[in-house]
């Protein structure tokens, strides 16, 4: 007989599904502690942004882009630009969790970050005979060792951050932790084909102001790597020949 | 940089409330219908269709060499995107960058 699993077990089982993931959350939040702290904010303002908004790469997108002037609006659509893959987590979490009540799905949306998302999605179609509140308590369940381990340690960083000597060349975390974050995610020709024509684009329209080009290569990017998903999808075996 | 505090608070909330948003939207207020397949395609690709565009000056032009392109700078995130192509290991991607660019700094003087 089949042992129906209670929310408190699915919480419990959350939390140490996503132990291992505080060795990658750990030093990105002292990272943007750091770099926050150098680029001139003050703690309240970097606690703000990993408290408020709880998105490393969005974070670090908009301490770059303001580390260039340019304009508030600006700023604010070049971070969320990098937070729109969140979408698309919401769409696939919503025939698991879309029955919930909805200040249990607000408290779901806060805490969406790519851990909790990841670790949830892969159990909920494993074991698809889940209720809802066992869902709930799973994926709120990652979220319990992630969430205040990110606030600590940006806190850490801030702190750590204006007593590092330019000598470490800290301006280069910033594209190396970017660039180690892209690697990984270059699964396939589509995902390789629109890192590529970003770095084409954004370069060959540096000359438009604050940051503008960023968004127009952006656009295109997007528009190639789906583009060449469906024509991977329309010649199996990736075959050229027509 | 130069912002007001106000300005940076702005730009907080600004990115707070729109990243909820986002968060929120099918999980919050568009429930169980289904999303147009093409939307969601075009959603996979914003990872890697933002970051490396905003990476690519940085790379190649980075200020702290007054835009200079630097050789320590361009080994370091060859390395970084090698390792990371090849490892998928972020951790690890991010240490071999840092030996590199630290490396070469030192080598380079």
């Amino acid at each position: 007989m089949e042992q129906s699993v209670t929310p408190k077990t699915a919480f419990l089982r959350g939390s140490r599904d996503a132990l291992p993931f505080l060795l990658v959350v750990g030093p990105f939040a002292l990272l943007f502690g750091v770099v926050g702290a150098e680029a001139g904010l003050n703690l309240a303002e970097v606690m703000g942004f990993s408290v408020l908004v709880i998105a490393g790469a969005s974070q670090f997108a908009a301490l770059q882009v303001m580390s260039e002037n340019a304009p508030t609006i600006i700023v604010i659509l070049t971070a969320l630009a990098v937070n729109l893959r969140m979408a698309m987590y919401s769409a696939s979490l919503t025939p698991y969790l879309g029955k919930a009540p909805i200040w249990k799905r607000a408290l779901a949306a806060y805490f969406m970050v790519d851990q909790a998302y990841t670790l949830s999605q892969i159990k909920f179609e494993m074991e698809p005979d889940l209720s809802v509140s066992a869902r709930l308590a799973y994926y709120l369940g990652t979220v319990v060792p992630i969430a205040p381990f990110w606030y600590i340690l940006t806190y850490v960083g801030a702190v750590a951050g204006t007593k590092i000597p330019p000598e470490f060349a800290l301006d280069f975390a910033l594209p190396i932790t970017f660039i180690a974050m892209i690697a990984p995610a270059l699964r396939t020709i589509a995902h390789s084909a629109a890192a590529v024509t970003s770095v084409i684009v954004a370069l060959l329209m540096a000359w438009m102001p604050y940051g503008t080009g960023l968004l127009v290569a952006a656009v295109v990017a997007m528009a190639v790597g789906a583009q060449i998903e469906l024509w991977m999808a329309r010649r199996p075996g990736t075959g050229a020949q027509g | 940089m130069s912002y007001s505090h106000l300005t940076i608070w702005v730009i907080i909330f600004g990115l707070a409330v729109g990243s909820f948003l986002i968060r929120f939207s099918f999980l919050g207020i568009i429930g169980d219908r289904p999303m147009p397949e093409w939307v969601l395609r075009h959603l996979r690709y914003t990872p890697v269709a933002v970051l490396p565009g905003l990476v690519a000056p940085l790379v190649f032009w980075p200020e702290a060499t007054d835009g200079m392109t630097d050789p320590a700078r361009l080994a370091a995130a060859l390395v970084t995107l090698s390792v990371g192509y090849f490892g998928k290991n972020v951790l690890m991607a991010i240490l071999c960058g840092a030996v590199t660019l630290y490396g070469m700094i030192y080598l380079l003087g």
